[in-house]
């Protein structure tokens, strides 16, 4: 009996590096002019996290992104590392997603996409930090979940999931049948670097696939900002703490002196 | 827009909490929730409803009755012994279709975060995730929750109005958990359960769980680097004169010279002691939000330049390995003679 292909399909996504994003103090909007973007750092680890399987069993990764063309380039990052193809969610319409709208947009992706035994994702977005995608997504698909995991395999002959969850002074060890949603704990794993041989064939053009809204056959009123009950009322920069910014002078012992009056007495 | 399954004008004004338990011990989030929602609730004068699952779980209903709730509901069975998303999001559901209040709140435990994703598409409603502040407005009873993103530099204010229930999630450690003084009785109910084996698909194959360090907790914290080249034997000395707890850099976690669950900062933990010491810590942007919170930070590195110095109170330029050794001296120094005063 030969073994079925395994067909895993990572989301990614592709965000403004946070430590350059600020807030006009007048208009209150976020300044994204000049930021540069990255792929989320959680999504490399739920990406290495499938390619370790594709290393393991063979098979396919896919990857399912939602955003603007101007994704693309990141997304070759990922096929650079391996992954076999992109699929980009890409529709005005789309866009002002909260999570109900975004699981809705990505679920309607793995449908379309079909086959698809493991949907992993990163533990959370550096831009949302939400962290409520994963189990959303299993929602909408009407599968199971494993979240936050630092390992994973596969039993083909039952058809399970298996992965380790970190809790509490402990782990756990969990099973679910498959097809099933997985998030991949923040720095469980180092991802791989890209592989500059294959780099010119990840920028092929057949190698992304770009759906709209129409392609998906997405309900109108569940998608963007017509699909998302919450809205933003407010923003505003997080205020920094002021620090003193004071130096201490002298020799190791007389500065040990000084910081030990500090922690002992004034604090 | 597609509707949630109930609107404001059928909502009971009611605060919900999930009360989260792990082996019969409450979650302290739980209890920090209790404390809020006791709060918001008397401004309102709403209800505020515990909602409690698992085996066994009649201390947790009286505990959560001293912190406040004025009435509880249960789900007690053995299928509910452990968690499983399944089962948990099955009883939940259910109860908040039959009960529709108006907020319901869960804290941003892994656990939490799981359920309150699922929830939040089951009931076609939103959901604030992570938050870092509550606020209902007098007038409409609308949830305004803060929420900080982009790693923490950018604080937005997310509402929902025409969805309910306004479910959020709450960062752990943000509110504070106010003493048992509540009357230990009142109105519980038990919620029916239609649970059966097959309905729990997820399978715990293996459960090994203990005390874990909380450095988020944590009152004074020495943070290392590289700088401190592998040596945390020497921050640990430090930190137990202090009463504290040893934090790292993601750098020295990825080494192996100390635990991941000490890692601080943006992809590990953040912090808020009252003291933090950052030795041989360069002051990379993802690190310096784990410590943005403390009181007062302190910071050793012998180079003069390190962005850690931006973010410092006090700071030191020199070697860890020299200015360590000579404060953990200093510290024994003053104990000893402040001993020798009594």
């Amino acid at each position: 009996m030969s073994m079925p292909e395994l067909h895993n399909v990572v989301c990614v996504k592709v965000v403004p590096k946070p430590e350059e994003i600020r807030v006009d103090k007048e208009t209150n909007l976020l300044l994204r002019e000049g930021v540069r973007s990255e792929i989320n750092p959680p999504d490399m680890n739920a990406m290495e996290m499938a390619l370790f399987l594709k290393d393991r069993y063979g098979g396919r990764v896919s990857i399912l992104s939602m955003g603007p063309p101007s994704f693309g380039p990141f997304l070759r990052i990922a096929l650079s590392m391996g992954a076999d193809h992109v699929y980009l969610l890409s529709d005005r319409n789309f866009a002002g997603a909260d999570t109900l709208a975004t699981t809705y947009t990505l679920a309607e992706g793995v449908r379309k996409i079909g086959g698809v035994d493991l949907v992993f994702c990163g533990e959370e977005s550096s831009d949302g930090a939400t962290g409520q995608v994963p189990s959303g997504l299993a929602e909408w698909l009407e599968i199971d979940q494993l979240t936050l995991l630092t390992e994973v395999d596969v039993d083909f002959d039952r058809r399970v999931g298996r992965g380790r969850r970190e809790i509490k002074g402990g782990y756990e060890i969990l099973e679910v049948p498959l097809p099933c949603v997985v998030s991949v704990k923040t720095a469980a794993n180092e991802p791989r670097f890209m592989d500059y041989r294959i780099k010119p064939w990840a920028y092929e053009d057949e190698r992304v696939t770009v759906w709209t809204a129409d392609d998906l056959e997405a309900d109108r009123s569940r998608i963007g900002l017509a699909g998302s009950p919450t809205v933003v009322t407010g923003l505003a920069e997080a205020p920094t703490r002021q620090r003193r910014r004071e130096f201490l002078e002298g020799s190791p012992e007389q500065i040990a002196q000084q910081l030990a009056s500090l922690l002992l007495d004034d604090v | 827009m597609v509707a949630s399954h109930y609107n404001p004008s059928e909502e009971q004004k009611a605060i919900w909490i999930y009360l989260e338990q792990e082996s019969g011990v409450l979650e302290n989030v739980s209890l920090e929730l209790l404390a809020k929602g006791r709060q918001m609730a008397d401004q309102m004068e709403w209800r505020l409803i515990g909602l409690i699952l698992g085996n066994k779980t009649g201390d947790l209903v009286e505990q959560a009755f001293t912190h406040g709730a004025d009435e509880i509901r249960v789900a007690d069975h053995p299928l509910l012994e452990n968690y499983t998303i399944d089962a948990y999001a099955r009883l939940v559901y259910q109860a908040i279709l039959v009960a529709k209040p108006s907020v319901f709140l869960l804290g941003a435990t892994p656990n939490g975060r799981d359920l309150a994703g699922r929830l939040a598409v089951r009931l076609r409603t939103g959901l604030n995730a992570d938050c870092t502040g509550l606020r209902l407005e007098p007038e409409s009873g609308v949830l305004v929750s803060e929420v900080s993103g982009f790693g923490g530099g950018v604080l937005a204010l997310i509402e929902m109005r025409s969805h309910r229930p306004q479910m959020a999630t709450v960062r752990p450690g943000v509110f504070e958990v106010s003493p048992p003084n509540y009357d230990p009785t009142g109105e519980t109910i038990h919620i029916p359960i239609d649970l059966t084996e097959d309905m729990i698909h997820t399978r715990v194959v293996e459960k090994v769980s203990g005390e874990q360090v909380d450095l988020s907790r944590a009152a004074l914290l020495v943070a290392g680097g590289r700088g401190v080249e592998g040596n945390f034997k020497l921050l640990g000395n430090l930190a137990n004169l202090l009463d504290g707890e040893v934090g790292a850099t993601r750098p020295p976690v990825d080494e192996g010279h100390i635990q991941r669950e000490r890692q601080i900062g943006q992809t590990g933990v953040v912090c808020s002691p009252k003291v933090a010491i950052c030795c041989g810590i360069s002051g990379a942007f993802h690190f310096v939000v784990g410590v943005e919170k403390a009181e007062t930070v302190i910071a050793i590195n012998t180079d003069p330049a390190a962005p850690i110095f931006e973010f410092a109170d006090y700071n030191v330029v020199g070697d860890v390995h020299e200015i360590v050794p000579a404060l953990i001296e200093a510290i024994r120094e003053r104990k000893n003679s402040s001993e020798t005063n009594l």
